[in-house]
């Protein structure tokens, strides 16, 4: 996902939030990884927003995207210069009303957003995990997840929603917890990476690990791999982003130039933005939960883990109401792959609902101001706290 | 005070008089929900619906009814057999290029299918035809040739021979006459083939 600082103007904003966390999975109780090791102890950042009424049915859980981190929303301290990732969406009055319901936005294991990830410390070694830090997947991201629900006293969600990355931790849950999620939408997202997608990602992670200053991901005390990192942030931007999108923004525009400079520095507008986002990123984000979060999104394939290898299968103790949104230009993640888990969800007899956005934009369109998104998210919400009310 | 029922088209009520209260309810070509709406209010349907146009689709979802976007001809195929109680084609057979198939999906997800049509033989289309020397246009039907949506020219007891030919059996039939409003309408009874401007049929299959 890519960062945009655009305020939601139809709503106001979620105010003062604060990061919270929760650690579990001590040494008496490790979680066993899907890799089969054991891990712990297991620390998730999340933030929430709203109030859990009195019979805890207004639960709406948010999951983010790669690059994303629990800050969905409003903002930590009053000199923030820019609110949470997805402010366009979630507010008092807003597509997912905080004046309704109770939302909470989790962080994910592996991360480095306030999570334990590659980068914390290995309590055992008393230094930074690096490599030594399991393989995990989307499935050990959910089952934290889940850890963090219990700890919080609630056993039915209203809604799970997320994006790409996020919104296969959505389509996770369904299967994983179908009793426990009522209802579902996963935006611009697949059930499992097609080559495409995965090719993207292993050039992004050989990009990090080309970096002379990734040794091997043991950098947490030198010179750390920005320059792989920032390369690898500029691929996945361009997945994000359209033709069409480009060609609106940057065109062949030159950077405050007028000719071009016959050398190699960032003529074009379009270099310049990309390299801008690459340094930019740098400063946020660790590398190795980079390799880990791409690994874990390619390995990610429902019916290859749930169905035998039928999709169909896979989705057939899901009781969750969907809905499914893909947008008309985003390549990464293209319609018919959300056509693919529709159809899978219609021969179970699942309730769902799909709408393909026309938007220009690409896949980060589920992340801009988009009115006909927010309409849709807010019109099924209604709908189905409505029916759980009734 | 208008009632909700008054302000109901009068085709998509008698389609509504038909309907088990609670059952599955499948709508093709479903527009702006209108009749789902209206189901899932009065008879507590469990609806679907299905609608290619964006805009359409959205303003169903909107209204909290569960509706895929896409052709009714490639969605209507991933259901279970006989997952609905009713699948519903309203005003729109006249506009599908494989009548035959579709109906045919129709009768396989569903338990019955319910149609309903313009008729193409009502008495004013016939003067038209016979008079001007143009192709009829009226109120129901006010296309020209060269821009309308309907491809298939059928009258009532075409579709009436169409459910025999394909062996299908009709459960109930109603050919009716609607207001300039569309709100309101009546019941045709005398040679409905010359004065209903409507025609609504719900067929079953036949029983082996």
């Amino acid at each position: 996902m890519s960062e945009y600082i655009e305020h939601d103007k139809t709503g106001s904003s979620a105010g003062l939030i604060e990061k919270k966390f929760y650690t579990f999975a001590d040494q008496s109780d490790e979680m066993i990884l899907e890799n089969g090791t054991r891990f712990g102890p297991i620390t998730l950042a999340y933030e929430t927003c709203g109030t859990l009424n009195p019979d805890r049915s207004n639960v709406i859980l948010i999951l983010h995207a790669l690059t994303g981190d629990s800050h969905m929303a409003g903002f930590y301290t009053k000199e923030d210069s820019k609110p949470g990732w997805w402010d366009i969406m979630v507010g008092p009055g807003k597509g997912i009303d905080t004046e309704n319901f109770f939302v909470i936005c989790s962080n994910i294991v592996g991360g480095c957003m306030g999570s334990t990830g590659p980068g914390s410390v290995n309590p055992k070694t008393g230094k930074p995990y690096g490599i030594d830090f399991p393989v995990i997947t989307m499935g050990d991201m959910v089952r934290a997840q889940k850890a963090l629900m219990d700890h919080l006293g609630i056993e039915k969600i209203l809604s799970v929603i997320g994006g790409s990355l996020g919104g296969m931790q959505v389509l996770e849950w369904c299967v994983r917890y179908p009793r426990m999620v009522i209802s579902a939408i996963p935006l611009a997202t697949t059930t499992k990476h097609s080559a495409l997608a995965i090719a993207f990602n292993e050039v992004a992670r050989q990009a990090i690990m080309a970096d002379p200053n990734w040794t091997g991901g043991n950098y947490y005390s030198g010179e750390k791999p920005d320059l792989g990192l920032a390369v690898a942030r500029m691929i996945g931007h361009i997945t994000y982003l359209s033709d069409e999108s480009m060609r609106q923004k940057f065109g062949r525009r030159l950077q405050e130039k007028s000719d071009f400079s016959y050398d190699f520095s960032a003529d074009f507008q379009v270099e310049s933005y990309l390299r801008y986002q690459g340094t930019k990123f740098v400063e946020r984000f660790d590398a190795n939960s980079f390799l880990y979060i791409t690994k874990a999104a390619d390995y990610f394939d429902l019916e290859r883990q749930y169905g035998d290898g039928s999709l169909v299968k896979a989705f057939s103790e899901v009781a969750s109401k969907f809905l499914v949104v893909s947008f008309t230009s985003d390549w990464l993640y293209p319609t018919y792959q959300s056509k693919t888990m529709v159809k899978a969800m219609k021969k179970n007899g699942i309730d769902v609902s799909f709408c393909e956005i026309e938007a220009e934009c690409g896949h980060d369109a589920f992340l801009l101001p988009n009115d006909r998104l927010t309409g849709l998210i807010r019109g099924f919400l209604e709908g189905v706290f409505n029916e759980v009310r009734a | 005070m208008k009632s909700e029922l008054d302000s109901t088209r009068f085709d998509l009520r008698i389609i509504a008089s038909w309907i088990k209260p609670g059952s599955k309810v499948l709508g093709l070509g479903c527009g702006e929900g209108e009749l789902l709406s209206f189901l899932k209010k009065n008879k507590k349907v469990n609806e679907t619906g299905i609608e290619i146009k964006e805009e359409r689709a959205r303003r169903c979802i909107e209204k909290g009814l569960s509706v895929l976007q896409g052709d009714i001809n490639e969605e209507i195929l991933d259901y279970p057999d006989e997952y609905f109680d009713y699948v519903i084609l309203s005003q729109t057979l006249q506009q599908v290029f494989e009548p035959e198939n579709l109906i045919s999906s129709m009768m396989n997800v569903g338990k019955r299918g319910i149609v309903s049509f313009p008729n193409f033989c009502h008495w004013r289309l016939r003067m038209q035809l016979l008079y001007s020397g143009h192709v009829p246009v009226t109120k129901e039907l006010p296309y020209e040739w060269y821009d309308t949506p309907n491809i298939r020219v059928l009258s009532i007891n075409d579709f009436r021979s169409f459910a025999g030919k394909l062996d299908y059996r009709i459960v109930k039939e109603a050919a009716i006459n609607m207001k300039d409003n569309n709100m309101d309408g009546e019941v045709v009874k005398f040679m409905p083939n010359m004065f209903a401007t409507y025609g609504i049929f719900m067929i079953g299959k036949k029983k082996t």
